[in-house]
């Protein structure tokens, strides 16, 4: 059992959470991922390490209320247990001899490029973090970005605060004011990180991007997590996550990330039913 | 008097057409009636073929004789003498290729069935008795167990019954290995390898669940923390893959996963369990072992009106247990022999639609003995399928290896040791099981995690 020691709300359906468990905290480095299960009944769910805190034994996970297992893990309060808590998983980031790089957040994704950004920070190098929200309601963890960040640029889909527009378009701005990234991280959906590939590409800017298909165990035991990348069969939970953004197939990847949208739409009625009337998100 | 009757007594089972919609064991194991009944066809040999078969040599004609006179206590006490796991050797052990092969009574007819008996002893002293809490004179030492499957609750159980300090370190979150996530139900009842860890616990076993060795702790940290010897038990759970187009499709499942969602996660229970799995109503196994059995006949329970194994030699070939095979005819499955996939077909929305095969013919024998198949030639086809199940081996997870300094493997992954002890390159570092062999059987495993505890414990006397 692990025991859940903060809980904050960051947006409205954005939660953080930091979870008592001291032996993943003493190994856990930017990049890597956790798995959890929230009872007997749950499955196993995969998130990224935001944060974590080795001398008091606590990691820090942000998630997104999406499906039937982020809304139960989303109800339990600050004492409460975690049934399954197991990492570090994945490989860690690998940041040797960054001098100046530019931390894309898009989302929830946000939450994964802070400890990256927080890292190359403290590391020494110049950081520009460009964030990307729906909507000002969604924009999470400004403080702690402007913190890590010599530059922090904020963007609106819809224009409600920051700029209006998408991450992609401030990226090539600074590209074209000659700003000359070692290192581009694009963290967040899919479709966000393939654009952000597809406009380095041409520039010859190197660009990692965090994978994050469908897992069960993490461990590299099943394959579920498959990625093709440079033609080849990666395993995102050992290869991975971070992967050279230029070489993935993210046509591929948007296509399996929805073979269970069917049974993902049905467990999260079906759990409403048995809390009675819950209304939608 | 025995009874020499040619054949082994029947055991009870679930009719095909009802077993085929459920998970629950098919075969309902014998009544103490019938047990006895069977035991009488040992005819106690004096020089025990049956004995040298077993791999952790079981004293079978001493157990026997016992159920033959109705002492199923003393039979019980009589296995356990040298095997920690009856009721699941019992179960899925291949008798025919072990003990029974070797079986005097297997010359004009059936063999005794020894295993079937051995599970009968198992199940009758699970519901009969209650085990008696041994008292264990403790030394004191510590010993790291990486891996909770056959091979390291064997090692554990000897272990901890010789006084050591024994704790199991398992990456999931249930402990028992292939016998939680891969063997189904309807061949091994999870709260039956349940019971039997969870006697070993009684004895003093301590499993940490959760814990991935090589990511949470490398092998010297272990020795930092006290553990004065280690066994690696971690198996053979890295999936094979075939390397043809198509294999990243939506509905093509490793058996790993596909088993895994099933028994480990309760699949077939969702939405109950929050863990999906995706059947088409078309489905094709890669494969011809146990393992794309077990894959088959679970997505024929889980409602596929077509299941096909699709296997590239001919029956004779085919390397999973005949009981298995025999049980998956019976529940509907169809046989695709001599037929090997050389593309998966996708729709344009990236699903699966079928499975491109050739038709193979037995050549020559290769260095193994076997025939090899060759392409015939014109013969490519095309199998209406939306699911592909690749059943086709795993490897050992590389994941401990890439993470210990010294360790030396084969090129293929497995773990070089030594073979009558199971010592590694790695000093005060035993392994066994899958881990050392690539996929292989519950009871190697067994008789594997036997010899390194007592090789561990002679290590540690003379340290």
């Amino acid at each position: 059992m692990y025991k859940i020691v903060k809980k904050e709300t960051l947006s409205p359906a954005v939660k953080l959470m930091k979870i008592n468990a001291p032996y993943v905290a003493r190994k856990a480095e930017p990049g890597q991922f956790i798995i959890l299960r929230v009872d007997e009944f749950g499955e196993r769910c995969p998130l990224t390490i935001a944060d974590y805190d080795r001398e008091e034994g606590t990691v820090t996970i942000i998630f997104q209320e999406v499906g039937q297992t982020t809304k139960s893990l989303g109800m339990l309060e600050e004492g409460q247990d975690i049934l399954d808590f197991v990492g570090p998983l994945g490989v860690a980031s690998h940041f040797e001899g960054i001098k100046k790089a530019a931390v894309i957040g898009g989302g929830l994704g946000t939450a994964i490029a802070y400890p990256q950004a927080k890292k190359l920070h403290e590391m020494g190098a110049e950081v520009h973090s460009i964030v990307g929200f729906r909507n000002k309601d969604l924009i999470i963890l400004e403080s702690e970005m402007s913190k890590a960040s010599s530059k922090l640029i904020i963007t609106t889909d819809d224009g409600s605060n920051g700029t209006k527009g998408f991450v992609t378009d401030e990226l090539k701005k600074l590209i074209e004011e000659g700003n000359t990234y070692d290192l581009v991280i694009a963290i967040g959906p899919l479709i966000m990180m393939k654009a952000v590939s597809n406009l380095t590409r041409p520039y010859g800017i190197k660009t990692v991007v965090s994978m994050n298909p469908v897992m069960i165990d993490g461990t590299g035991m099943c394959g579920g997590c498959r990625v093709t990348v440079g033609g080849k069969t990666k395993f995102a939970c050992v290869d991975g996550p971070d992967f050279d953004g230029h070489e993935v197939d993210f046509d591929e990847a948007m296509r399996r990330q929805l073979m269970y949208k069917n049974h993902e739409r049905q467990s999260l009625e079906d759990h409403k039913c048995n809390l009675g009337g819950e209304t939608n998100a | 008097m025995p009874n020499m009757s040619p054949d082994k007594v029947k055991m009870p089972e679930q009719e095909p057409d009802v077993r085929n919609k459920n998970f629950l064991e098919v075969a309902l194991g014998y009544t103490p009636e019938m047990a006895q009944e069977e035991a009488k066809r040992c005819l106690q040999c004096k020089n025990k073929p049956c004995v040298a078969g077993c791999p952790v040599n079981v004293k079978i004609p001493e157990f026997i004789q016992h159920v033959a006179n109705g002492e199923f206590e003393k039979a019980y006490e009589k296995i356990t003498e040298t095997n920690s796991l009856p009721a699941i050797c019992g179960r899925v052990c291949p008798q025919e290729s072990q003990c029974e092969k070797l079986c005097v009574r297997g010359i004009k007819g059936e063999p005794v069935a020894i295993g079937r008996l051995e599970r009968f002893v198992a199940d009758w002293f699970m519901q009969n008795s209650k085990p008696q809490a041994k008292s264990i004179q403790k030394n004191g030492t510590k010993v790291a167990v990486i891996g909770s499957g056959p091979a390291g609750l064997t090692c554990a159980g000897d272990l901890v019954n010789l006084g050591y300090d024994v704790t199991i370190f398992e990456a999931f979150h249930t402990p028992g290995g292939v016998l939680m996530y891969g063997i189904p139900e309807f061949r091994l009842p999870k709260a039956l390898v349940q019971k039997e860890i969870d006697s070993l616990k009684q004895l003093g076993v301590e499993i940490k669940t959760n814990m991935v060795i090589g990511k949470v702790l490398s092998l010297d940290e272990l020795k930092d923390e006290g553990y004065k010897a280690m066994f690696i038990g971690t198996g053979a759970g890295l999936p094979n893959f075939m390397g043809i187009p198509g294999e990243n499709l939506n509905g093509v499942y490793s058996s790993n996963e596909f088993l895994t969602r099933i028994n480990l996660m309760k699949a077939y229970l969702f939405p109950q369990y929050g863990t999906p799995v995706k059947v088409g109503k078309n489905v094709a196994v890669v494969g011809g072992g146990n393992v794309a059995m077990d894959a088959a006949r679970s997505a024929k329970r889980l409602g596929a009106e077509n299941v096909y194994i699709v296997y590239r030699r001919s029956e004779k070939e085919l390397p999973a247990r005949l009981e298995e095979i025999h049980h998956a005819k019976e529940e509907g499955i169809i046989f695709k022999l001599l037929t090997n996939p050389t593309k998966i077909i996708g729709t344009d929305e990236g699903w699966v639609k079928g499975i491109e095969c050739v038709e193979m013919e037995l050549g020559e024998p290769d260095s193994s003995g076997r025939r090899r198949p060759v392409v015939k030639k014109n013969s490519e086809h095309i199998i209406d399928v939306d699911t592909v199940i690749i059943a086709i081996g795993q490897s050992p997870n590389p994941l401990i290896k890439s993470t210990t300094k010294g360790l030396d493997t084969h090129d293929w992954g497995g773990i070089i040791v030594e073979e009558a002890t199971g010592a590694t390159s790695k000093e005060g570092v035993y392994a066994g099981g899958d881990a050392v062999t690539g996929a292989a059987t519950v009871i190697l495993a067994m008789g594997a995690g036997k010899t390194a505890a007592k090789a561990i414990d002679e290590y540690l006397r003379n340290d």
